[in-house]
């Protein structure tokens, strides 16, 4: 746990987008799926949560995407917009999800499916092509517009669905364990990927994952979470520069702060089983 | 990789179709139905059986090229009649099933009754939609090839639609698509693989509920389909003739299938597992 609490504030210094206080959600059947989960997400940042099976962290970006509701507590955005609500849109943050499966519409191709979000918002064509080619080069699949999903590789699926994410310019993006299906090879490559494109766009996201490596690699933030209830145990700010080279996979730096998240989450779980994960 | 592997698709096709008639996926076939009438020919001629109880495949296929300015009117008829039928249980099935997939209130409650369509025998029901019909014989046996190709349409459309991605469901959600923008950009074509298969399935149910209705009608119709031949050629003890009729019936059974299994090879060709053909 040595320099977990020395909170470095660097990156924390602008106001939240986004502001969960004191979340719960119970099921009907009486699972506490979240209790008092508090959650501050700074613009510009990547922000992990890690934990086991059934600890709430797809709960959470379900809250957060309005897709389910929660018991209760209080979920804040910066740009509240009160006529917003009233109009009772759906999606007035602008935000964007990327699912654990690819999740590809199969009789479409690659820019028919990246352009879907464009095509539902009723975004002219030729412009929307615009920012449909722009995305796809940006996770680096031209060539294959034409393709069809069954022709890509796990990976190359999982790129069209972010470049499908990141076509609506979204200003937040949830990404619930996007890279949990993929060889470790395939996986390294993307999450280099990711930080490169974060930097790039100053995305912020919010990402779940079951791997300790990968939550600390990516992340200026890692929310350590523990299932039954689902729960947050600590917030462990990732202090090294961003984007992280490959190299930072192998320093001391990094399996310091691997091992200081593995012990809370071993901690929390009462066995030694967590270090596994 | 992938593009080349197109390009190359457009040189391979010419040798790809004398392998395919190399294969031994078609030559087992063919030769088992060689052998089958070979054998049959052979038994009628040695045991010396009379044509009236049972003709040979040659007599059989002579009869079909003799008869056939009476046996072509009649399959016209009867295929006009399955197409039809498969037209119409193919738009209302459809339409059905979307309205059913609206909401499952209306699916509980009114999908029992499509399977209440299923489940009555058409022979039993035909005379009364004919009597009904009056004298259009023509809708009511239509009517009746209706009602037997109806239900796999609906019933394997309805489960089409239900069987969207959980994920792409959220994902225009999220998007805030419309109602009918998430039928018509996801549920449909989510549906359609299944929809196929319905088709597939209610193209031979249509010719067989076309015929079935014609033998119920007899033959005071004033238009006469194969069945109606099936019956004539049976009062007058042709027998040969009733066989190149019924041959006629398989054989236009069997092209619609094949028909209906080509139009879902196409359209399922880049994306379904069914209609992908492996690069090996």
């Amino acid at each position: 746990m040595i320099g977990v609490n020395t909170t470095h504030e660097t990156a924390m210094e602008s106001p939240p987008i986004l502001t969960l206080e004191q979340v719960s959600k119970t099921y009907a059947n009486g699972t506490v799926a979240l209790q008092d989960f508090n959650l501050e997400v700074q613009p510009g940042t990547i922000t992990s949560l890690v934990g086991p099976s059934g600890c709430g962290k797809s709960t959470v970006l379900r809250i957060v995407a309005a897709l389910g509701d929660m018991t209760s507590g209080h979920m804040t955005w910066a740009d509240d917009d009160p006529r917003a609500a009233k109009r009772s849109q759906r999606n007035p943050h602008k935000l964007a999800y990327v699912f654990q499966e690819a999740a590809l519409m199969p009789w479409a191709t690659v820019i028919d499916n990246v352009r879907l979000p464009l095509k539902l918002a009723r975004v002219p064509k030729r412009q929307a092509l615009e920012a449909v080619s722009e995305a796809i080069s940006q996770v680096g699949l031209q060539g294959f517009e034409r393709c069809y999903p069954r022709e890509l590789s796990g990976g190359m699926q999982m790129r069209v669905s972010i470049a499908r994410a990141l076509v609506t310019q979204p200003q937040i993006l949830l990404m619930d364990e996007p890279f949990g299906a993929l060889d470790e090879m395939t996986r390294g490559k993307l999450n280099q990927e990711l930080l490169a494109l974060q930097d790039q766009r100053q995305l912020t996201i919010l990402f779940v994952t079951h791997s300790v490596y990968e939550a600390v690699y990516l992340a200026h933030k890692v929310v350590v979470m523990a299932s039954k209830p689902g729960r947050v145990i600590t917030e462990i700010p990732i202090d090294a520069p961003h984007p992280r080279e490959p190299g930072y996979r192998t320093s001391p730096q990094f399996n310091r702060y691997c091992r200081d998240v593995s012990h809370c989450l071993s901690r929390a779980m009462g066995n030694a089983l967590a270090i596994a994960l | 990789m992938v593009s080349p592997a197109m390009q190359q698709k457009g040189q391979v096709q010419s040798p790809h179709r004398v392998r395919l008639l190399l294969n031994p996926d078609v030559l087992a076939p063919i030769g088992v139905g060689l052998l089958m009438l070979v054998a049959w020919e052979l038994a009628v001629r040695l045991t010396h059986t009379p044509p009236y109880l049972l003709p040979g495949p040659i007599l059989i296929l002579t009869t079909l090229f003799q008869e056939w300015p009476t046996l072509l009117p009649s399959w016209f008829i009867t295929m006009k009649i399955a197409f039809t039928a498969l037209f119409a249980a193919t738009t209302s099935g459809l339409l059905v099933a979307i309205l059913f997939a609206q909401s499952k209130w209306i699916e509980r409650s009114f999908f029992p009754y499509a399977v209440l369509l299923q489940t009555t025998p058409i022979v039993a029901i035909a005379p009364l939609i004919i009597i009904w019909m009056g004298s259009n014989t023509f809708a009511a046996l239509v009517i009746c090839a209706w009602i037997v190709a109806f239900f796999p349409i609906v019933s394997n459309t309805v489960l089409g639609l239900n069987s969207t991605d959980p994920s792409l469901v959220n994902l225009f959600k999220l998007n805030n698509a419309s109602r009918w923008q998430t039928l018509r950009y996801l549920r449909l074509p989510s549906s359609l693989p299944y929809f196929l298969a319905g088709l597939r399935i209610s193209g031979g149910l249509a010719l067989i509920g076309a015929v079935v209705a014609e033998f119920v009608a007899g033959t005071g119709g004033a238009q006469s389909g194969l069945a109606y031949q099936i019956l004539m050629a049976g009062y007058n003890l042709q027998i040969p003739r009733m066989f190149a009729a019924l041959l006629l019936i398989t054989c236009s059974g069997i092209a619609v299938f094949a028909l209906l299994t080509a139009l879902s090879n196409y359209l399922l060709k880049n994306w379904h597992a069914s209609a992908v053909r492996q690069e090996n």
